[in-house]
């Protein structure tokens, strides 16, 4: 054990920038008068950017810090810039929606500096420890921030939550102690050795196998999905918006980062496992959605769905010629996700009315004629969700699907792209609403909102025709 | 920027320009609206006619190339790559041929959303080009994938009564085919370490012939390409979505799905299962024959079972594009050539049909073959024009119908790959078919005593603008029926060097 250098707060620097802030910023908060509490969410958001600015000067370096605990490479830079992209659309998306349905509260913003911090700390650790802490870190303003409006159905979502995402901790820790127990270390790397010399794998196994049950919950894979939709339903749609691209990169990164630095020796045991998991989390997310009718709770499913996905990728982790493609690959899928999922729900919450109203699936009838924009963006998201050129979506999905096929695993492919058509109906539902039924519904019109909805569809069009950068951005993000 | 200025991605994305401009206007202004799109789609079609004449027919190769590097990096050799052979040509001109001539029929029948109605039309021409210019696979599913959308959307918004259904069941069909054919892509993607076509053309025998490829896994890529292809075609079994598509769909949907949309299914084969397959193909042969018999004569007789004119319409494409499959896995000369002077036959001569039942339509609001009746002495210039277009699809000698078929039956009697000459032999009988609906429903329509439609309706005869939106289509039924040497002359290198590189 050494001391800390200076060095190591350097790794960690993304991190400590938005951790300080926030803390600050809760102070700041107390000598800033009630009718001027903008400044507060200014504030937020130039500590978010302050971060952003100083993760992309960071591409391509690397470093380590406090005892091997923490590193900054090319994969949590990717998902620091990632995080913190989706910090600042999810204030984008919040703002209006907050003072629009009474939820003026300006902890709101310090609470989600503080989840984006955990996130970031998430994918940078690179010791069991470490996870736990940040997915805490992560995970508690989350429980507070689904509840925050009061409103009962959210107090319900919040305790759900909580009590779900506790006992999901609980796993993680045991699964902790199982490994340390077996390996005698909760530093990856450490584990890694262990492992690959063969120690009592039985221990390490079932540990192994109980992080996974604690990450599954925070992505929300099929069988720990339950939660979901209850959640994601009673929450403030602005907090389900950043609860479904935050918590899901985050949990994906930690999965990705232990799982393949710690355990390639286990991947024949586990990549069964995780092939069922992701099948599964494919086929029940997407028929589960097909009867919804709550826009809300379909997208929960939808989010569920997605999360499959991801996993596809990831299946094929044990094995070290496709691994870092797989890896890219589900890093690519995230970013576009987390764009198609901001702007999806950006739409949502500009249609959405106080006491729950404007979130049938009949809500959306209409909306073509009277907001053409709104429309034609609502479009490109269920696009991109469905896997449809030109978007994002479908960049992704040739993505994932390749390296599926790439690493051995047809059959998972072959499901991924049936669900997909079955998500193709659930999705043109709502297009169906928009162009092909008469309605008469009311949008709001907020700037931030407008901007983050447009942003995100454009991105998610423009980015597919010149996707080479992103490729090169998700495959040079590797593990150091 | 070099390559925007390529002849093909001109003519590729021309369109687009139309569509910026009709984004940024009023969309009260139809007549404007209407105008924009109909100078667009008139302009590609002059850019069509720019690239016809630099390209040369005797090459049998791919030209006019625009290529650039797209996507590269590891395992992912993508290319901006569009190019035209003697295979694409006539489908890219027929393309751009149809599209104002559609555009032009929605004068006074599109009143509602115009501008949108316009955007999608022009946006689906993008993506139609685009298919039949791609020489990258994954240039390619994209522009495949995209037509679906506008599509989904014009039939969806502007169509009949179960315009939904028909719109939804439309494009999950079409997207359940794609979803086999994009793993197929991929595994040949992961194979050949490309998705450059021609590149592949040149890997994919090695592989073959190393047995890295096993012959299975050939047959089973086949399959997934024809599940896409067979289902845009369509072939009997899998055309339920066509007569509901057509039902619902406007006019002008009608006309670009029967007269491009579903060339797209049969080029495919032709582009794609093929070359890319050879072995395959040639076993897979006599079953596709097979098929397409069953559709050829599935659809004549279902045709002749419809009340509905635009049903029966509908029906008869199912019949003429298995002749189009018949003579294509014919796989020697004559089918193959035959079989793509038929695609733009059927483009021709179907789309001329349905342009005049939606005229027609257009003023009694029913397509019942029941109610009219006698119309010849009401409307003697669209009884004409009906007639020509009637005796054009069902293959009358002298008009372009009968120029196909009857290669495609020639191919087809003689193709070893088929081996058998029953296949032709009955298809055949679909010829006489087609004139026996076809006829049917020229009679029950135009001849005869007046129907009850003629009391309730002061019918008008065909005004200057509709008359001009059939005449170029009466044209060249008459050209490629009476002369139509200079098509085969464009087709023939092309399909000779297709057929060349056949292990038969």
């Amino acid at each position: 054990m050494t001391q800390p250098q200076f060095i190591d707060f350097y790794t960690l620097m993304p991190f400590l920038i938005i951790s300080v802030w926030a803390c600050l910023l809760l102070l700041v908060d107390l000598f800033i008068p009630n009718d001027r509490k903008g400044i507060t969410v200014a504030l937020a958001v130039l500590g978010l950017v302050i971060a952003l600015g100083y993760s992309v000067t960071q591409v391509g370096l690397a470093s380590r810090g406090f005892n091997n605990m923490v590193v900054l490479d090319g994969f949590s830079t990717f998902a620091n810039i990632l995080l913190l992209a989706s910090g600042l659309l999810g204030i984008a998306l919040s703002y209006g929606y907050n003072s629009r349905m009474g939820i003026n509260r300006s902890e709101y913003y310090t609470l989600m500096l503080f989840s984006v911090g955990g996130m970031m700390l998430m994918a940078q650790a690179t010791d069991l420890i470490i996870v736990f802490l940040a997915l805490e870190l992560l995970s508690i303003p989350l429980y507070v921030l689904a509840a925050i409006s009061r409103k009962r159905d959210a107090e319900e979502s919040g305790v759900k939550y909580f009590l779900l995402g506790a006992f999901a901790s609980g796993f993680v820790v045991y699964g902790t102690a199982l490994i340390f127990g077996a390996t005698g270390s909760t530093n990856l790397a450490d584990i890694f050795y262990a492992a690959s010399s063969g120690t009592s794998s039985l221990l390490l196994t079932i540990g192994a196998a109980l992080l996974l049950v604690g990450f599954g919950f925070k992505v929300a894979a099929v069988p720990f999905h339950m939660w979901t939709p209850d959640v994601y339903q009673g929450a403030p749609t602005a907090v389900t918006a950043f609860m479904a691209a935050g918590a899901k990169i985050a949990g994906f990164v930690a999965l990705f980062r232990v799982f393949a630095t710690a355990f390639p020796a286990l991947s024949a045991d586990l990549t069964d496992i995780l092939w069922a998991l992701s099948a599964l989390t494919m086929i029940v997310g997407n028929l589960s959605a097909l009867s919804q009718t709550n826009i809300k709770r379909l997208f929960a499913y939808s989010a569920i769905a997605h999360a499959g996905y991801i996993l596809m990728a990831f299946v094929p982790y044990g094995n070290s010629e496709v691994a870092p493609t797989a890896i890219a690959a589900g890093l690519f899928y995230l970013v576009a996700y987390a764009v198609t999922n901001f702007g999806s729900w950006g739409v949502v919450i500009a249609l959405e009315k106080a006491e729950g109203k404007g979130l049938e699936l009949s809500d959306y009838a209409g909306l073509a004629k009277k907001y053409p924009a709104l429309a034609i963006a609502m479009t490109i998201f269920m696009l991109s969700f469905i896997g449809f050129p030109p978007t994002l979506g479908m960049v992704g999905k040739f993505y994932l699907f390749r390296s599926a096929l790439a690493g051995g695993f047809p059959g998972l492919a072959i499901i991924g792209v049936v669900t997909s058509l079955i998500s193709a109906y659930y999705y043109l539902r709502i297009v169906v609403n928009m162009y092909m039924k008469e309605g008469d519904p009311v949008a709001e019109r907020e700037p931030w909102l407008g901007f983050a909805t447009a942003l995100t569809a454009v991105l998610t069009v423009v980015v597919s025709f010149v996707p080479q950068f992103l490729f090169l951005l998700a495959s040079t993000a590797i593990f150091k | 920027m070099e390559f925007l200025l390529q002849p093909l991605t001109l003519l590729t994305f021309f369109p687009i320009l139309g569509v910026l401009v009709l984004l940024f206007m009023n969309s009260e202004q139809k007549t404007a609206i209407r105008w924009v799109a109909m100078v667009t789609s008139l302009l590609t079609f002059g850019v069509s006619l720019w690239v016809f004449s630099m390209f040369n027919a005797s090459n049998p190769d791919l030209q006019l190339e625009a290529k650039y590097p797209w996507i590269q990096v590891a395992g992912w050799n993508i290319y901006y790559y569009l190019a035209v052979d003697g295979l694409s040509i006539l489908l890219v001109m027929l393309t751009a041929f149809l599209t104002p001539i559609s555009i032009l029929s929605t004068w006074t029948a599109v009143e509602d959303r115009v501008k949108d109605f316009m955007i999608f039309f022009l946006l689906l021409e993008v993506g139609m080009t685009g298919v039949f210019l791609a020489q990258d696979l994954f240039l390619f599913y994209i522009f495949w994938e995209f037509t679906l959308v506008p599509m989904y959307f014009l039939i969806g918004i502007w169509g009949g009564p179960r315009r939904v259904y028909a719109a939804v069941k439309f494009f999950l069909y079409t997207m359940a085919g794609s979803i086999l054919m994009l793993l197929a892509i991929l595994y040949l993607g992961i194979k050949t370490d490309t998705f450059n076509i021609p590149t592949m053309l040149v890997r994919l025998p090695d592989l073959y012939a190393t047995g890295t490829i096993t012959a299975g896994v050939q047959m089973f890529l086949f399959l997934a390409f024809t599940a896409a292809f067979a289902i845009k075609v369509p072939m009997w079994p899998l055309h339920s979505w066509l007569p509901d598509a057509h039902v619902e769909a406007p006019t002008a949907g009608s006309v670009i799905l029967a007269g491009v949309l579903l060339k797209m299914g049969t080029y495919g084969f032709l582009r794609f299962n093929i070359p890319l397959f050879p072995n395959a193909a040639i076993q897979a042969a006599p079953w596709i024959a097979l098929f397409a018999t069953i559709g050829i004569i599935y659809g004549a007789a279902v045709s002749f079972a419809q009340s509905d004119m635009k049903k029966l319409v509908a029906y008869s494409s199912v019949s003429h594009l298995g002749f189009v499959m018949l003579g294509m896995f014919a796989l020697n000369a004559e089918g193959v050539a035959g079989a793509i002077l038929q695609m733009v036959n059927h483009g021709l001569s179907t789309g001329a049909l349905f342009l005049l039942i939606g005229m027609i339509y257009e003023q009694t609001h029913t397509r019942e073959i029941k109610v009219y009746g006698g119309l010849w002495k009401i409307t003697p210039i669209f009884g004409t024009l009906m007639l020509i277009s009637s005796l054009s699809s069902m293959g009358l000698p002298g008009l372009n119908g009968f120029v196909g078929e009857f290669t495609i039956l020639l191919g087809a009697f003689g193709s070893e790959a088929i081996g058998s000459p029953w296949y032709a032999g009955i298809s055949a009988l679909g010829v006489i078919m087609a004139a026996v609906y076809i006829l049917y429903m020229f009679q029950k329509v135009f001849l005869g005593p007046a129907g009850e439609i003629t009391h309730h309706h002061e019918l008008k005869d065909l005004n200057w603008r509709e008359i001009a939106t059939v005449i170029p289509l009466i044209i060249f039924m008459f050209w490629i029926g009476l002369y139509p040497k200079p098509f085969f002359d464009i087709l023939a290198p092309a399909v000779e060097k297709l057929l060349s590189a056949l292990p038969l």
